[in-house]
């Protein structure tokens, strides 16, 4: 993903695309359908936060899946394929193998303990008000750091599909995804997601297929044809793994981030139970493993259906630095072999989808850090619990406005900025704050406010400034000529100092209150077990 | 969830086994995929030839190409596996401790 927002680049506007913007002009027609349907079935706080808890799991296997397949993951890895061939394959591999582990350690448990946020299941036998406020930070750092790199991203690749402003971009993007999840909550926000993943999972199938069908289905023919167009390279690891710290250090982020991400985590309470939240995880690795195995077939057909063609090549760059460029930059290449294989008809419907994942994707993560500031903060910490579902649900409404105007001013502020850093850092903090705090707390029986507060700050606080000192902000944005800490991923060390401190300050912790907190661990882990007490499906 | 509650389900048979097979099964699927991924990974750190090579000599598809897709489907099929039997056993021995306590 952070690729997809480094190359993005400042490209200048094309003309207007008729077909895309009709086909998109579909699309927001029938989700805002789909809006005003769900705005009239979304009455309670339950029913904006987890769309009344009676999605499929299998519906919410797709909604997740549809979380995680944004704009800048299609483009941004069958642009690295296209680049570096197996590369991109290796940096999908990481972005998927967090699912098993989730459905083995996370999904469960955090159905049968939580309500609307994984707050409540950090802060389920801790003490209330601190707990929540580290875990609404997390929640708030995260999805800000990762709404940034999608409206930068989204903004610049809407400028080149549609011909539009980038500012006007920023601005439908965000005005959208506030009608989507004010007035249509969780139910809505949902919806568009399974749509979208549906359309997306079908255009990519069809372009996979359209490249394999020239080559009878035979993938060493396709291979051979790249190498002949590229060299060798490509068919073997190249620069992407380069030291072993770096690469597990990288791993850790991609795997436990992902069981840290707001958004994702509570894609799980729409489900009606821990059986459903397991099959949703189940299909959701299904339906992204596919979709990765797509955007690598992708790739290669964008090297032997795109690079080299004249009406894909970019002559102002290639002027300057020769070589093949095609328009855009390498994360075109999924738009251009979607012309290559469909024509404008097909281009129109792939630029369309991209739109629409763009605001599926930012619709989620916009819910998730409303309800991180209305049901953590403002009625847990604030309110004490004292306060009713509608008057929560209106402050979530309040909070998803807010939060959509800022990221449109953000996403304007950034756009000359260098923002491949954010997803790289939102997965960081995911992983070194709110995973080990969320884990531990199912898990461990000795861990303690103290602890959980003390190991979750520390992780914090080691992800953001090891990212500053490192490469990705030290050398690329401040511009110094070598960075203080040397690794581009920090996950590794900063988990390791929320694990341990987290440890350190829950054995030593003797008050009366720790002692409280363990006690209640024997009923948590039970409930977390069986489902008994569990917060139930629909309550109408 | 008051203490008799607590006691009563900690002692029961089919809960000490739920617990008890869920928790290894989890455990060991968990170190199972970790192991497949970092293997992979280190793999490409210390021996990067080795995923390079071409499969034939008529051929330019390398090892990397079926050992990567392996990992995709590995990791699908592990959460099969594992859904599979969460759904009927594990299932069936909640539902068994579910129902105990109706009778009280």
């Amino acid at each position: 993903m952070a690729v997809f927002a480094a190359n993005a680049g400042a490209e200048a506007a094309k003309e207007l695309n008729v077909s895309a913007i009709v086909m998109f002009l579909i699309f927001v027609g029938a989700t805002l359908g789909i809006t005003y349907w769900a705005a009239k079935r979304t009455k309670s706080a339950k029913d904006f936060y987890t769309a009344g808890g009676g999605i499929t799991g299998f519906q919410n296997g797709m909604a997740i899946a549809g979380d995680y397949m944004s704009a800048a993951s299609f483009l941004g890895i069958s642009g690295l394929v296209y680049a570096s061939g197996y590369d991109g394959l290796i940096y999908s591999i990481g972005f998927l193998v967090g699912w098993p582990v989730i459905l083995f350690m996370i999904a469960e448990p955090l159905r049968n303990l939580g309500k609307y946020t994984f707050a409540d299941v950090a802060s389920y036998r801790l003490r209330q008000t601190p707990v929540r406020i580290l875990a609404a930070f997390g929640s708030i750092a995260t999805v800000i750091l990762y709404l940034i790199a999608q409206m930068v991203g989204s903004g610049k690749l809407i400028q080149l599909l549609f011909g539009l402003d980038y500012e006007v971009a920023v601005f439908i993007v965000g005005i959208l995804m506030i009608l989507y999840v004010t007035f249509g909550g969780m139910l809505a926000t949902t919806w568009v997601q399974i749509i979208k993943a549906f359309l997306l999972l079908s255009g990519a199938t069809f372009m996979a297929v359209a490249v394999m069908a020239h080559y009878n289905f035979n993938f060493g023919s396709l291979f051979a044809h790249a190498v002949e167009l590229k060299d060798v390279s490509i068919m073997a690891p190249g620069k992407l793994v380069s030291d072993p710290i770096s690469a597990i250090s990288l791993a850790v982020a991609l795997i436990f981030g992902v069981a840290g991400l707001p958004h994702i985590l509570m894609r799980f309470f729409t489900v009606a139970d821990a059986k459903e939240a397991r099959k949703s995880v189940f299909y959701a690795t299904g339906f992204i493993g596919y979709f990765y195995i797509l955007t690598f077939i992708i790739g290669f057909g964008a090297i032997v259906m795109v690079l080299g063609k004249p009406e894909y090549l970019d002559l102002a760059k290639q002027a300057i630095s020769g070589g093949s460029p095609i328009l855009g930059g390498n994360n075109m290449a999924a738009i251009h072999l979607s012309h290559a294989v469909g024509g404008d008809f097909f281009l129109g419907f792939i630029s369309a989808v991209a739109f629409a994942t763009i605001l599926a994707v930012v619709s989620g993560l916009t819910l998730a850090g409303a309800s991180a500031i209305s049901h953590d903060l403002y009625s847990s910490v604030i309110r004490k619990g004292q306060v009713d579902s509608v008057t929560e649900m209106k402050v979530s409404k309040a909070a998803t406005v807010a939060l959509g105007i800022v990221a449109i001013l953000l996403g304007i502020a950034f756009e000359s900025q260098n923002i491949a850093f954010m997803v790289g850092l939102a997965f960081a903090i995911a992983a070194s704050a709110n995973f080990p705090i969320l884990f531990l707390s199912m898990y461990w029986r000795r861990l303690t406010t103290r602890g959980a507060v003390v190991g979750g700050s520390l992780g914090l606080g080691t992800a953001v400034l090891l990212l500053i000192l490192g490469p990705a902000v030290w050398v690329d944005v401040l511009g110094n000529a070598e960075a203080i800490f040397p690794y581009k991923y920090p996950a590794l060390f900063s988990m390791t100092v929320a694990f341990v401190a987290t440890y350190i300050f829950s054995i030593t912790d003797n008050s009366q209150s720790a002692k409280e907190e363990q006690e209640k661990f024997e009923a948590q882990f039970i409930r977390s077990q069986t489902g008994i007490g569990a917060e139930g499906a629909s309550e109408h | 969830m008051n203490k008799e509650l607590v006691e009563q389900i900690k002692n029961d048979p089919n809960y000490k086994e739920l617990v008890a097979k869920r928790t290894s099964f989890a455990l060991i699927l968990s170190v199972i995929m970790l192991v497949v991924y970092f293997g992979f990974i280190l793999l490409i750190a210390y021996f990067p030839h080795v995923l390079g090579t071409p499969l034939g000599s008529d051929t330019v598809t390398t090892v990397g190409i079926p050992v990567g897709m392996g990992v995709i489907f590995f990791a699908f099929i592990l959460t099969g596996i594992y859904t599979k039997r969460a759904n009927s056993e594990f299932d069936d021995l909640n539902n068994k401790i579910k129902n105990s306590l109706k009778d009280i």
